[in-house]
């Protein structure tokens, strides 16, 4: 990037490439780089996630733009002899839309890549993360810079507002008056975290963010503890990410190194830095109280709110809790301002949203999208569709806390409030397609039994709600449920989701209750007939 | 009176614990700066160093840490990363996130299940494989997904099951 070279060629280098070989492919390229004696000329940059995670590995040719995918080490010698030196396309490595069968030869022609507006993600495959001098090319470092030399800590919060920011973790609250509550809590002692804590199972944009642009989340973090007035950021993230911990701490150093993190930065009196602590797997650890317990070194239980973190938090001081993408979006928020951002997206829901896409769609993988975008273009115009002509059934939304969208709403505009409306919600943005061959009945269970699983056990309706919920499932799936379980669900889901004391808890229920809403004879079908229509659940009859 | 039966049988499957192990775990909790809030950084260390964290070493990082034992085994059996008890040689790690599971990973899991004769958590007698079921990876492109030790196998149909195994 930074250099003059004639070519460079980007090597996707997140977690799903990387498990294809892309180390060993990078290394090839240089190899007969070498030997062609090109080194010189062309340079190989092994970059964070392209979100492509279908046809991984990739290669992306600078400044060609063009996009060569399900590369293997072996194809490198064939690349630098055709496209490097006698620059010709190798064609069979080149993308192929799968409802045209033709070639794509350039990103921005790719239907996965049109419609969608990369902000958070915006660095992600474009720099090597490990090498701070490659965001600094970018405009790294530049808003903290600026925050810091030219605006108050109130100016920087009411920046952060007019933007109309809001949390991207799954609860959607406006980031700015998180900061601004963190902020009046007056105490000699304040605290930044970031939650790093990715614990719904199919969503993985904080780890690609953390991944691809380690220095965007440590830049904003800096951001905000100078905003709310606090030195010392912790990063809490899960211990089954070690790609993710090596790149942040490779970051962190360089970071103190270049005295963008530490003591006077940017010739000033303010002092900031970031320590990561690890998680140890227990999914409630997303909720922020017990987020903080468990930052503490205790068991990730939460805690009733009021008082929330920004009152008292870790170690009972004013804490704030951000997400990882939330962190990502604020250094362009402070360099183009407010009103771009609130110029994208919905009436209120602003800026765009990473979702991981996957399931039964053609182009599994990470796409950021402005927020109102439709639900139909995200599968068929960025997913490609739905796999091997199959119909789509159903998709789910947040996780576990979420509920499933039917191909009836696929007109709806996706942001927090609409689908909130339609008994889903935004959650972290995992987004899983499901086709007539899944059983809507078993994808409850397959819920409940992670929630019940997760439970942390400290209060009753979720510790023994959920277990019994899904024990119902259970029993419907095995062909023994009764009508009356049906009843027994929505009541005993309502009660759950009443009186549970924390996020968890107050929204397991959603996945049975919304499919039961719209999946009702799938569920009877079960029950009377003992007919299973997807031939999913064993044991019973299989007709559609 | 009741027995502290439990109490007694643990102690005699106790197995002895190399000093060194220990040695270089009073290490590293003497480098710290400080001890407060530290138990669960002090057990991912414990258990990178010992492989598991059996009775002794959760008492010995109590100790350490001026706690009670209660507290430290009331973390250890909180967080799914911490067993107390031993793994074998090669873990196998099959995802069962969302994007897996409409994949089929359930199917991978019997039949791995089936062929080595041990149920999820499990370790095979001869303490050669341990089997689990881990949420998502977050490969969910290479959906089903297993991974043993380091190596990640992407898009795993079960007739691969065996050719997979043969490798260890």
């Amino acid at each position: 990037m930074v250099n003059s070279r004639r070519l460079h060629m980007l090597v996707c280098g997140g977690t799903g490439c990387q498990s294809q070989d892309s180390d060993k492919l990078v290394k090839a390229l240089d190899l007969v780089l070498d030997k062609y004696g090109y080194k010189e000329e062309v340079e190989v940059v092994k970059t964070g996630c392209f979100g492509f995670c279908e046809k991984g590995p990739i290669i992306k040719v600078q400044p060609d733009d063009i996009f060569y995918v399900e590369v293997k080490p072996k194809d490198a010698k064939r690349i630098i002899e055709e496209h490097v030196i006698k620059g010709r396309r190798v064609e069979d490595l080149l993308y192929s839309e799968p409802a045209k069968h033709e070639k794509v030869e350039k990103q921005h022609d790719m239907n996965f890549y049109k419609k969608q507006m990369r902000i958070a993600l915006r660095n992600c495959g474009l720099i090597n993360p490990e090498d701070i001098e490659e965001y600094i090319a970018v405009d790294g470092y530049l808003a903290l810079g600026t925050v810091l030399t030219t605006m108050t800590p109130v100016e920087v919060i009411e920046l952060v507002k007019k933007s109309s920011l809001r949390g991207r973790g799954g609860g959607g609250f406006p980031t700015g008056y998180k900061w601004e509550l963190t902020y009046r809590n007056k105490h000699d002692k304040k605290y930044i975290i970031c939650n790093a804590d990715e614990g719904d199972p199919g969503a993985f944009m904080d780890r690609s963010i953390l991944e691809g642009d380690p220095h965007s989340v440590l830049e904003a973090m800096a951001i905000a503890g100078y905003a709310i007035g606090a030195d010392k950021g912790f990063i809490y993230i899960r211990a089954e990410y070690p790609l993710a911990i090596h790149r942040l701490n490779v970051a962190i150093d360089q970071a103190r190194e270049m005295g963008v993190l530490g003591k006077g930065l940017f010739d000033t009196d303010f002092n900031f830095d970031i320590e990561l602590k690890y998680g140890a797997g227990a999914f409630v650890c997303g909720e922020e109280t017990a987020l903080i317990n468990s930052v503490e070194g205790g068991r990730g239980e939460p805690n009733a709110k009021p008082p929330f973190p920004a009152e008292s938090g870790l170690w009972n001081r004013p804490t704030c809790v951000n997400n990882v993408e939330t962190f990502a979006n604020i250094p362009p928020i402070i360099l183009k301002g407010p009103e771009w951002f609130s110029s994208i997206g919905s009436e209120k829901s602003k800026g765009t949203k990473v979702f991981a896409l996957a399931g039964k769609v053609n182009n599994v993988g990470l796409v950021e999208v402005p927020m109102g975008i439709k639900l139909r273009d995200i599968i068929y115009e960025i997913g490609g569709g739905i796999r091997g002509d199959h119909k789509l059934k159903a998709v789910q939304t947040g996780g576990p806390s979420g509920g499933c969208i039917t191909a009836e709403n696929l007109d709806i505009a996706i942001d927090y409030d609409s689908l909130t409306s339609i008994g889903s919600m935004m959650g972290s943005g995992g987004m899983i397609v499901m086709d007539e061959e899944d059983c809507m009945v078993n994808i409850a269970k397959f819920y409940l039994e992670f929630t019940e699983e997760e439970s942390c056990g400290k209060c009753t309706p979720c510790r023994i709600g959920n277990k019994r919920l899904h024990e119902i499932l259970t029993k419907i799936t095995k062909g023994e449920g009764t009508e009356e379980d049906l009843e027994r669900l929505v009541n005993l889901g309502q009660m759950i989701k009443e009186s549970s004391l924390c996020g968890l808890g107050q929204t397991s229920p959603n996945p049975v209750l919304s499919t039961l809403n719209h999946f009702r004879d799938e569920y009877l079908e079960h029950i009377i007939n003992k007919n299973c229509p997807a031939g999913v659940c064993k044991g019973l009859s299989n007709k559609s | 009176m009741l027995e502290p039966l439990i109490l007694q049988e643990k102690n005699n499957q106790e197995e002895k614990l190399p000093n060194e192990k220990y040695q270089k775990l009073k290490k590293y909790i003497d480098d710290l700066p400080e001890t407060e809030g530290t138990l669960i950084q002090v057990l991912h260390k414990a258990q990178e160093i010992f492989g598991y964290l059996p009775r002794d070493v959760q008492l010995y990082v109590a100790r350490a840490l001026g706690i009670s034992g209660a507290k430290v085994y009331g973390v250890v059996s909180f967080y799914n990363y911490f067993n107390d008890k031993p793994r074998g040689e090669y873990l196998i790690n099959v995802c069962t996130g969302t994007a897996c599971f409409v994949k089929g990973c359930g199917h991978l899991l019997e039949a791995i299940s089936e062929k080595l004769k041990i149920s999820s958590g499990e370790t095979t007698e001869d303490g050669k494989f341990t089997l689990n079921g881990v949420r998502c990876i977050g490969a969910c492109g290479l959906a089903p997904v297993i991974v043993i030790d380091d190596q990640v196998y992407g898009r795993v149909k079960v007739e691969e099951i065996d050719k997979i195994l043969s490798k260890y």
